[in-house]
């Protein structure tokens, strides 16, 4: 390109072309995993999206075969890969949602994994010219190392807030026109830049495909599974689709039905004269979430209400005060108004919820929401709790609002389950409360079991030394329900829960003196498992019965909180030779993905590092490329790429519990992380320049570990302490607590590339791969690592691994040329 | 490395290919024939297998029977056709499936129908499970939701001349009130709860079945039974031999 000596001086690194170029693509990872959460399931999502960011590794593999060819062209090497990604971020999507991949049908028929590689390598397509472009600017620019790094992470930062913002405002396939025009806009960007010729006629024809993407994306149409909740209700002769609104959270929608409605009565007892009145289904992203209901009664006329196992409660007493957590289409305040509760206070985490069942239904729900003495809350519950002194008569869980049921949640962290979020709801009952749960009761039993273990840990860890005397526990067919009392539960109590059970057909499966032969007796199930279960876990041997036991009932803690995580690798076997036989729904589908997801890209790492290795020894190195500098090279950058992520994502969890919202909580502390690793990045380079680039990792490490320690050590009690914080104070002091820490990690990768790049150019895509690769291996692997060992464990080892890269800094022997970094963020 | 990948090559297109029966067209009812043996043969053996935790040797000889007639590649789409008497369930369109035919055999047989007796479905899907019950009775009535796919099973229900079966799109909530009570409910359609409609209709002495789990597999086979005094009891099976503890405790 001649523009360069047209214009005297050569033009400087494409800054703002990158800022824009990564904060698109973090924006399109994050969008992708909403889009497949609603299109397919969540930990699917999980699984094709991790996969498809190898796209990163895969650019090295590309790189170190064409990096000196591509350099030559920088402009329009530079010009195509960003026009690639903005043109391919779309496409790829829709055409891989008309794959019809079924996940249920995976075992039986190899054609489902072929789709599979199909979804995974159309979605690896635009992370990989991403990839290529900001790779392509750090070789070019290699004394700009340190600014490129900087503007690439502080770009991503800058994305996972957006991106935020953007599913506010737009429905999710709007929100991918947009961010396409951005990454249009990165083309334009780098364009001016570079001063390329004939840019205005490149610019129109930019304009011309924003244009045309943004039409596509708006009239183009999300095609859920077929078996997914709102494929099923929508299919029903004479259903409509009533109302559809996008939100951060969930895509929600609304389903009506007048010729067969929809009927939403979770448990209903078989002795009920009568079903429920008219509903509306409800549904996020795609997922049945319960119904509202139409408010035709009066109270004193509970009518189906009192039929299920959830209306306990209200049988041993009145509630003066209380608190429903997840309160979503209203069944259970609904419940609550009928059977008799003074004060309500319904919480419920997406304000979309409440503003269909307030606004939109309010006539349909009898203004449910706005009814004397019940108040609306939009809030995480167990971040309203602790951040309140109330204290209530009775705190009920439901059913729908409470993450998911098992199996297909068994990835998603949940701190409503944790022996520490029991604690807080004990403490915040009055002397004579109560705390319930309902829950989908699964056979063999799970969930309702590791429920009554946590109780137990809980109330034991509240000092309670029989906590036996405190727990009531019900079951029917399909729903079971859990109640922890703030003292020993009297004869009274029992008689009246008795009663309760007997004349709804419910089953009783613990009260405090209760006889085996009490058990079992309306739903028959082969033994008394559940009654087995409480009591062995009530038990001396409760150790025993959980080694023992198929599943893992042991109770998920804040470190560990995953509740729906029941997977044991020793029925594995078992479970496997009874497939055929009607055994596969005894698998729990959420951890085999996790391992799947690991395996795969291990393998496909595997490959994306060994060809540039061989390619790298099948030509004569042209600086100084010896083995063991290569060694050096592969085990930091994977060494740094783990642990960056291994960071990200436990601090993520770290400050789940200070900030309570999962979504904003994962932007904050992302962006933070990413952000102040970009001004560390920025410094890193003058710091070198003193100290040398060997000594000033040294000191990154060192500042890594302090504050690491620190925050381990003094993190919880600075959290508890502060709870009862403004949540604005709360965010600034979380992004002023991340910043030190992040500033350390966001130095290890550039000083390192600044050192290849005076002797190693040719290894820069190795290195560029291999921390690409590592970041996708290390989001699976921290997920699989804390279900086992916890957070603490998986920062542990982040610091472990920090200080082997250190020992392992690769310093070329002599000077030549330079490149490429890499961060990844699929821990939203 | 040669063995691997050539256990890899082999283990690709066995799974590529169509399984059991090469894909044949109508004619070739012989083959057919034979793959409905060895269905049948496959079905004893997992029962073989389950047998003493499901509390019987064998499936009634009248299920297995009916279960040899109907033909139920005639019941999937015909690009599945190939496939249909594999032991595993199937994809029939409108996010539907055929189930599994050893969960069938199990269901048909949990209903413990004699001739004459008067059955409900509720969620008529392929078709398959009203004809095999009509080889079992002649009283049997069938609700679905889905119009097309209940046009699709009447269709092939003529075809193969089961006239008396009765089909009707519907709400199946309210059940069949002009033709209740029933000596047995299928519900087929998997629910959150049991509508008191539908157990209002269960004669004394009936049952009812429910599978409950995914389109794709049941997770626990539900048997209401209505007592002769009139009160309510379940059933909760599973259907593979499994227990989730060992030794005592």
């Amino acid at each position: 390109m001649n523009t360069e000596k047209r214009a005297g001086r050569p033009p400087g690194p494409p800054l703002a072309a990158i800022t824009l170029l990564s904060a698109a693509a973090l924006a399109y990872e994050v969008l992708l995993m909403r889009l497949f959460s609603i299109i397919q399931w969540h930990h699917f999502a999980y699984m094709i999206i991790s996969l498809a960011l190898l796209g990163y590794g895969a650019s090295g593999t590309f790189l170190a075969l064409l990096q000196r060819r591509l350099l030559a062209h920088y402009p329009a090497a530079l010009l195509t890969n960003l026009l690639l990604f903005a043109g391919s971020a779309l496409p790829a999507f829709l055409l891989a949602q008309d794959i019809p991949f079924n996940p249920e049908q995976m075992l039986w028929e190899a054609r489902e994994l072929l789709h599979l590689a199909a979804i995974y390598l159309l979605l690896s397509l635009p992370f990989f010219f991403a990839a290529n472009a900001i790779a392509l600017t750090l070789a070019r620019y290699r004394r700009h190392i340190g600014r490129v790094y900087a503007v690439d992470l502080l770009g991503a930062g800058a994305g996972s807030i957006g991106v935020v913002l953007l599913a506010g405002l737009l429905a999710p396939l709007p929100a991918l026109g947009a961010i396409v025009t951005a990454a249009l806009l990165s083309v334009a960007l780098a364009a001016r830049k570079l001063r390329l010729p004939r840019r205005g006629q490149l610019f129109i024809v930019l304009l011309l495909l924003a244009a045309t993407q943004l039409w596509v994306a708006r009239t183009a149409v999300l095609h859920p599974s077929p078996y997914k909740d709102i494929s099923q209700a929508l299919r029903v002769s004479g259903a409509r689709l009533l109302d559809t609104r996008a939100g951060p959270l969930a895509l929600l929608q609304v389903v009506a039905n007048d010729r067969i409605p929809l009927r939403y009565a979770p448990g209903l007892s078989l002795n009920a004269r009568q079903g429920p009145p008219p509903q509306l289904g409800l549904f996020a992203d795609g997922n049945s979430l319960g119904a509202i209901t139409r408010d035709e009664g009066h109270a004193g006329e509970p009518g189906f209400l009192d039929q299920l196992t959830s209306a306990l409660p209200y049988h041993l007493a009145t509630p003066e005060h209380t608190l429903i957590i997840g309160a979503g289409g209203g069944l259970e305040v609904l419940q609550a108004r009928r059977l008799g509760s003074g004060r309500i206070d319904a919480v419920e985490l997406d304000p979309g919820i409440v503003e269909l069942v307030s606004e939109r239904f309010a006539a349909f729900s009898g203004d449910l929401y706005h009814q004397p003495g019940v108040h609306a809350r939009i809030a995480e519950g167990r971040g309203f709790v602790e951040t309140r002194e109330a204290r209530y008569d009775l705190i009920q869980l439901t059913l729908q609002g409470t993450g998911g049921s098992g199996g297909l949640f068994a990835l998603s962290e949940n701190y409503l389950y944790t022996v520490e979020a029991l604690e807080s709801f004990l403490a915040h009952l009055d002397t004579d409360g109560w705390l319930a749960f309902t829950r989908w009761t699964r056979l063999p039993p799970r969930g309702t079991l590791k429920l009554f273990a946590t109780a137990i840990e809980a109330l034991r860890r509240r000092g309670v030394d029989d906590p036996g005397q405190r727990l009531l526990l019900i079951r029917g067919w399909q729903t079971s329900t859990l109640l922890i009392a703030a003292r020993p539960v009297d004869d009274d109590l029992i008689t009246a829960m008795k009663s309760f059970c007997r004349q709804r057909s419910f089953d009783l499966v613990w009260y405090p003196g209760m006889p085996r032969s009490e058990a079992n007796r309306y739903n028959v199930l082969r033994a008394p498992y559940f009654h087995d279960g409480a009591r062995a876990l009530l038990g001396p041997g409760a150790e025993a019965f959980l080694t023992d036991y198929k599943f893992d009932l042991r109770p998920a803690t804040d470190d560990r909180p995953y509740f729906n995580n029941f997977f044991k690798w020793s029925t594995l076997p078992e479970i496997l030779e009874l497939r055929e036989r009607g055994g596969l729904p005894l698998l729990e589908a959420g951890y085999p993905v996790l391992i799947a997801a690991l395996l795969q890209a291990l393998a496909a790492s595997a490959l994306l590092i060994l060809l540039p290795l061989l390619l790298l020894r099948s030509r004569p190195a042209e600086g100084a490329a010896t083995a063991g500098l290569q060694a050096r090279v592969v085990s930091y950058f994977a060494g740094i790429g783990l642990a960056f992520l291994f960071m990200e994502m436990a601090f993520i969890q770290k400050f789940m519990l200070f900030l309570h919202h999962p979504l904003y909580t994962t932007a904050v502390v992302l962006a933070s992380f990413l952000v102040f690793a970009g001004a560390g990045s920025r410094t890193a380079q003058r710091l070198a320049a003193t100290t040398g680039r060997r000594r000033a990792t040294l000191l990154a490490v060192g500042g890594i570990l302090l504050t690491t320690l620190a925050g381990l050590l003094w993190l919880d009690s600075l959290f508890a302490w502060l709870a009862h914080w403004p949540v604005a104070a709360r965010v600034a002091l979380s992004v002023a607590l991340i910043a030190p820490l992040a500033w350390c990690m966001g130095m290890p990768f550039p000083l390192a590339l600044g050192a290849l790049g005076q002797g190693g150019v040719r290894l820069i895509p190795l290195a560029w791969g291999v921390n690409g690769c590592a970041s996708v291996v290390s989001a699976v692997l921290a997920t699989l690592l804390a279900i086992h060992f916890g957070f603490t464990v998986v920062i542990v080892l982040a610091l472990l691994l920090y200080l082997g890269s250190a020992a392992v800094f690769p310093s070329p022997p002599s000077p030549a040329t330079g490149a490429p970094h890499a961060r990844r963020v699929d821990a939203c | 490395m040669k063995v691997l990948r050539r256990l890899l090559l082999v283990w690709l297109f066995a799974g590529l290919l169509p399984g059991g029966v090469p894909a044949a067209s109508d004619d070739h009812e012989e083959e057919y024939r034979r793959a409905r043996r060895e269905m049948l043969r496959a079905i004893e053996q997992d029962l073989r297998e389950t047998s003493a935790y499901l509390e019987r040797r064998e499936f009634d000889a009248r299920v297995m029977d009916a279960m040899a007639r109907v033909p139920r590649h005639l019941f999937v789409p015909p690009e599945r056709r190939s496939q249909a008497y594999e032991n595993r369930p199937l994809p029939i369109g409108y996010g539907q499936t055929i189930s599994q035919p050893y969960i069938v055999a199990l269901m048909t047989d949990l209903l413990g129908l004699k001739p004459g007796d008067r059955v409900l479905e509720i969620g008529t899907g392929s078709g398959y499970q009203a004809a095999l019950l009509a080889e079992l009775t002649d009283q049997v009535y069938s609700m679905e939701i889905i119009e097309p796919l209940a046009q699709r099973a009447r269709k092939v229900l003529d075809r193969l001349g089961y006239h008396r079966v009765r089909t009707r799109v519907g709400d199946g909530y309210y059940g069949w009130p002009e033709q209740a009570p029933f000596d047995a409910i299928i519900v087929t359609a998997a629910a959150d709860h049991v509508p008191p409609p539908l157990v209002a209709q269960l004669k004394p002495g009936g049952r009812m079945l429910i599978p409950v789990g995914s389109r794709f597999m049941a997770q626990q086979l539900v048997v209401v039974t209505r007592n002769e005094d009139g009160s309510i009891h379940t059933r909760q099976i599973l259907p593979v031999r499994f227990v989730p503890l060992t030794g005592e405790h």
